[in-house]
């Protein structure tokens, strides 16, 4: 084993892989860019090299700052960890060429399947199979109904030079193909200037089961199951479980002898993952991920094994002792990734912000965030993975559940809320989800804005504790009339207001259509517990500046109490022109200059916010009045960027 | 110190009786509270409101800090005092919170008769100027009035404390550093113009608030010349040209954020006169309260057990306790500031005159604000006491209370009768602020005395003259003497003449007290005393 090893990345992975080499008695050098120079896996390493600037490209993915970082250190190998480099032949190599060992595959294997298409082609002439399809020279229209028909309905029209939809037709019967085809191929001509059209089986119900690899140096390459991990949004994981609830063992041991082929093609070596898209009891190869997957645990908890330790023990040169048929499954395992990002618009932007308070409930859970902890535009938005595992399917979820029930997180928004409704929602239950159910269903899972948690954090705000002075007090006090006062916050962007009258004992609160009774309420440990018109509520709460977090059953509120701002109406009196900075992010783009007329809904500034850029238009034509960003500003939530005036 | 043992019991029948009987006296009171607190008849507040304005208490909580408690005085001013229903005189006034400092809030209820000021309305406005003058308060205008009550101009405009005592008021609280802001929300005529006039700085709500000394009807009969009130004196006017606004307001919610701003971007800087500490709360309940006090005010109780529920952790240094006991004397806090109590435990004896003396004397070296907690029948009269000289003992303590120079502070708890009124801090002897029970009665003497007293000055008369009187005719004399004092003698009849400051539920004693003394209880901290040459203006 080795006796020094460095992890090339940052976040849970960086401190999840720690986990393992310190257990293994393997001394780990953290890397870190000036951003995370307080980060966990910093600590929690034996020793830290600083690699440059928080910008990824400056740090992360500074292949010379990190080989320097070897060299420095005396690491004899290098856990690419996911992400960043990991799947960077070039870096592969870099590694060795350094002297230390890369903790994956060779940087072939990284490369072969590098590129999708000739993945594609190696796989499938290693019996693997890939969506069935035609891509041929002869686009004659009885050939390419000819093999429609081979393919099997529905089946995708696509235009070869195509994108943006453009010259691509789903068709679901043969009578229908003909029209179909000549309606692409004409579109495809006058948006490509061509109209090769590819044939491909087209998806319905699509789910994603990928199925986990591991080989040693000595020819044994071994399948560790499946994992469904076909709870997407915006194409990306969210959950992920195994084993597949679709999966039966004959449908496994095919999938499985399946990646075991493509695995083998390419030599491959370590801890992979083999990804197919399914539909009944048919799956495709769509790509191998040559490197650990954020969701390996739920692997590791159904096989109780340690991927890490054996992708370290691989790379050491140690034989894999156990065989196939040694590896049975044990009960059920679950996954949830927790984001920070705004589940509750249409597009899940990611959300950025300083951590105030950071609590998870019970379940395994992978992360390297705490209080404190700066989520930054710079690196990707998950927050932590919780992970339950069970004797069944139901029990596992369950676990999970009540997992995220009892998570805190306070300084961003996150989508935890969003998480349980998905484990509650009938097609999660049925197992029968596909990747497109989360977006077919995108208005059952919204998460609603939790008003009595926003009443009760409202409600705090006017409890002092007993000891304050008498004029400092928030009571509402007058002589002989009720005790009652307004207060004004804004929630989720939105203004809410809420009138609150003391009445006995506790509390009236009426906020929006609701009118909730507060009995017997008790602010204390930094939490309101109450009885809100009989049932027992406990609401845990951070203040930050203005700012207060509400946080119950796993989802939070953030509310931003306000004073009445005589500035307001001097605004309101003017030109509603100010367009501003909807999430913080970096400029790339500024597209106006002052004295320019712009209509409504033009592209005013190109903003750049965890790896997504957004246009910010203008809500109404005009005049632009004042420019206040240019290229490459970091600008933050609500900044102005630009004035428009009228015509 | 001491803490106060209670002994009462919560299922004895006179205690129930008691707490019904006194929770019924808040209810009512409430009941009055909130008619009062709707201000105008419906038509009005609608034609108010029809206007764009907000609604005077809605002006007052929309200038106050959120939550904060508003103390309000003189709630009850005015109530059926005149033919007229006047609310709270037609003038909301009180001590909240702007921008963290407690303010003296005026504003005009323009729903009451137009905001007009009846007799009553000057005495309120003066008083509201007195408390934030003796307290060190800035005073908030929220102006909004016709001006005098011209029916009763003789009982508003000439005399010493009339409507030109408010003007000169401001002109004196200005010079003793006491901030004066004025918002101009509606009319301010004539002599009305003075208050934004004569302000620190003032506010006004265009097409709205009118600043002039004679208003549009008056010019025309004047000097014939026709103008409309905006012209003439509306807030662009007066923001842009005359110069007499200093801050233009879109509306009333504008007005209110200008005005909190204008208190936040100078806040002054208060030290306190005395050492202060967390407050905690009584050991018992203050609903006991109810429960304790007897129904009838000649019933004795032990005046430590209302004590007790007024005091931080019911902790009470008694002093002198074994000695002319009928006066409880003994320091406490009250949230968190110190206080010297005096309640009365019974009638005064020459003793507990020359204790109070002492104790007043006492505080007021240790420069410990004062509480007196009226229940006073009276100082004991015959023989007895006279030949003992209970008139210069009684002399001691009234003098002492009369020159003590710490802030004072009155409850009247129970009977406040003759000289006893004196001696325990009346409104004649500058109480800072003085506030009375629902189950209070006020008077020279006690009904019931002075229905025998005047039933024995006329009996002897008629006697004298040789004539006798049949009993039926006394006993409907004496009857007339007590429906009298019971009807003057009652709290309401005293507050609606502003006698006090109001009349509260004993449960919100403690509170009230609190805010009371803990802008008390602190002085500004003056800067430099600033000279200036004379202005040629």
């Amino acid at each position: 084993m080795f006796e020094r090893l460095l992890i090339a990345n940052r976040g849970e992975i960086a401190c999840r892989v720690i986990r393992t080499a310190r257990r293994l008695g393997v001394r780990t050098v953290a890397v870190y860019s000036d951003a995370d120079a307080d980060a966990l896996h910093v600590e929690q390493a034996d020793e830290a090299v600083l690699i440059g600037p928080a910008p990824a490209g400056q740090s992360y993915l500074n292949q010379a700052a990190i080989v320097d970082a070897i060299v420095a250190s005396g690491a004899e190998a290098v856990h690419p960890g996911y992400g960043f480099l990991s799947e960077n032949a070039d870096f592969a190599r870099a590694v060795a060429s350094a002297g230390a060992t890369f903790v994956g595959p060779s940087a072939d294997a990284i490369q072969a399947m590098g590129s999708k298409i000739e993945a594609k082609t190696l796989v499938a002439e290693a019996g693997t199979p890939v969506v069935p399809g035609y891509n041929g020279e002869d686009q004659s229209a009885d050939t390419l109904a000819a093999r429609a028909a081979e393919i099997g309905f529905p089946v995708l029209i696509k235009a070869s030079m195509g994108g943006g939809g453009k010259g691509m037709r789903q068709v679901h019967r043969a009578e229908d193909f003909a029209a179909a085809l000549a309606g692409a191929k004409r579109e495809s001509q006058a948006a490509f200037g061509d109209d090769a059209m590819l044939l491909e089986r087209y998806l319905t119900a699509p789910k994603h089961i990928e199925i986990q690899i591991l080989a040693d140096t000595f020819g044994k390459t071994l399948s560790l199951a499946e994992r469904d991990c076909s709870v997407q949004r915006r194409h990306q994981k969210v959950i992920e479980e195994a084993p597949g609830p679709t999966v039966d063992a004959a449908m496994r041991r095919r999938m499985s002898e399946a990646a075991v082929r493509a695995a083998r093609a390419v030599g491959y070596v370590g801890a992979g993952t083999v990804e197919f898209i399914a539909e009944g009891d048919d799956f495709y190869f769509m790509e191998m991920n040559t490197r650990l997957q954020v969701e390996h645990p739920v692997t590791e908890a159904i096989l109780g094994l340690d991927l890490v330790e054996w992708q370290l023990r691989v790379a050491a040169g140690e034989r894999i002792p156990f065989e196939q048929d040694d590896l049975e499954i044990d009960g059920h395992a679950v996954e949830a990734r927790l984001y920070a990002e705004n589940c509750r618009g249409k597009r899940f932007l990611p959300s950025t912000g300083t951590l105030r308070h950071v609590a998870f409930g019970d379940a395994r859970i992978d992360t390297a965030i705490r209080d404190g902890t700066e989520v930054t535009v710079h690196y990707d938005p998950m927050l932590a993975k919780v992970v339950a595992h069970g004797a069944s399917r139901k029990q596992a979820v369950a676990r999970l559940d009540a997992a995220l029930r009892g998570t805190e997180i306070a300084g961003v928004e996150h989508n935890v809320a969003w998480l349980r409704n998905v484990l509650r929602h009938p097609q999660f239950a049925s197992g029968t989800y596909t990747t497109l159910t989360a977006e077919e269903h995108a208005e059952a899972l919204r998460p609603s804005e939790d008003t009595v948690a926003i009443a009760a954090a409202l409600l705090a705000s006017t409890l002092g504790s007993a000891d304050d002075s008498p004029w400092q007090r928030r009571d509402g006090f007058q002589i002989n009339l009720p005790h009652e006062q307004t207060v004004r916050a804004r929630c989720n962007r939105k203004p809410v207001e809420a009138r609150i009258v003391a009445v006995g004992d506790g509390h009236r609160v009426e906020l929006r259509d609701e009118d909730l009774h507060f009995e017997r309420v008790r602010l204390e440990g930094g939490a309101l517990s109450a009885h809100v018109d009989g049932k027992p509520l406990r609401v845990r709460l951070v203040q930050a500046g203005p700012d207060v977090f509400a946080m119950a059953d796993g989802a939070t509120e953030r509310l931003t109490v306000v004073e009445p701002d005589a500035g307001a109406f001097g605004r309101a009196a003017e030109h509603g022109g100010r367009v501003a900075a909807p999430m913080p992010g970096r400029i790339v783009a500024v597209h106006v200059a002052p004295g320019d007329r712009v209509g409504a809904d033009q592209v005013l500034v190109v903003l750049e916010a965890m790896k997504m850029e957004h246009s910010i238009r203008a809500p109404a034509g005009g005049k632009v009045a004042t420019v206040h960003c240019a290229v490459g500003d970091r600008v933050d939530e609500g900044v102005e960027l630009v004035g428009l005036g009228e015509e | 110190m001491a803490t106060l043992q209670s002994s009462i019991k919560s299922s004895d029948p006179a205690f129930r009786a008691n707490d019904a009987h006194h929770r019924c006296l808040a209810q009512e009171l409430r009941e009055l509270a909130e008619r009062i607190a709707q201000g105008g008849d419906e038509r009005s507040r609608d034609r108010h409101v029809g206007r764009g304005k907000l609604l005077p208490r809605m002006r007052v909580r929309g200038l106050l800090d959120a939550g904060s408690p508003f103390l309000e005085i003189g709630q009850l001013a005015g109530h059926d005092l005149y033919d007229d229903v006047i609310p709270a005189a037609g003038l909301i006034a009180g001590i909240g919170r702007v921008s963290g400092t407690p303010c003296m809030v005026i504003a005009n209820d323009a729903t009451v008769k137009g905001g007009t000021y009846y007799p009553i309305t000057v005495k309120k406005h003066l008083r509201a100027q007195e408390i934030a003058a003796e307290n060190h308060v800035p005073c908030i205008y929220l102006v909004d009035s016709g001006g005098a009550f011209l029916p009763m101009q003789a009982g508003v405009f000439p005399d010493k404390d009339h409507f030109g005592r408010i003007f000169y008021n401001q002109a004196n609280l200005s010079a003793a550093g006491i901030p004066q802001l004025a918002v101009v929300m509606g009319s301010c005529t004539a002599g009305g113009a003075y208050v934004p006039a004569m302000c620190d700085q003032a506010i006004i709500v265009q097409n709205q608030g009118t600043i002039f000394l004679g208003g549009p009807p008056l010019v025309k009969a004047a000097t014939g010349e026709e103008v409309d009130a905006e012209s003439l004196g509306g807030g662009d006017v007066h923001s842009r040209r005359s110069g007499v606004t200093d801050y233009l307001a879109v509306n009333d919610d504008h007005a209110l954020a200008l005005a909190r701003e204008a208190m936040g971007a100078t806040p002054i800087r208060y030290r306190p006169t005395v050492e202060t500490r967390e407050g905690t709360p009584p050991k018992y309940p203050a609903e006991d309260i109810y429960g304790i006090l007897p129904t009838d005010t000649r019933t004795p109780y032990d005046v430590r057990e209302i004590i007790a529920r007024l005091v931080d952790d019911s902790d009470f240094h008694e002093f002198k306790a074994l000695y002319g006991d009928t006066l409880v004397c003994g320091f406490a806090h009250i949230e968190g500031t110190p206080v010297a109590i005096l309640a009365n435990n019974g009638i005064l004896f020459s003793e507990s005159a020359l204790k109070g003396a002492h104790f007043v004397q006492l505080a007021d070296r240790r420069g410990v604000p004062l509480l007196f907690l009226q229940n006073i029948t009276g100082f004991m009269v015959g023989r007895r006491a006279e030949n003992l000289g209970i008139a210069k003992d009684g002399a001691k303590m009234v003098t002492a209370v009369a020159c003590a120079e710490v802030p004072k502070f009155t409850v009247v708890i129970g009977g406040s009768f003759g000289a006893g009124n004196y001696a325990m801090c009346g409104r004649a002897y500058g109480a800072r602020m003085l506030w009375t029970w629902p189950n209070a009665r006020v008077s020279v003497m006690g009904g019931e005395q002075a229905a025998h007293v005047l039933a024995t000055v006329r009996r002897d008369g008629l006697e004298a003259r040789g004539q006798t009187w049949v009993q039926a005719e006394q006993d409907a004399f004496m009857d007339d003497i007590r429906t009298q004092y019971e009807h003057e003698g009652h709290p309401y009849f005293a507050s609606a003449r502003l006698w006090d400051d109001g009349v509260i539920d004993p449960v919100d004693t403690r509170r009230v007290l609190g805010l009371a003394l803990a802008v008390a209880a602190r002085e500004p901290v003056t800067g430099a005393e600033n000279r200036f040459g004379i202005f040629r203006m």
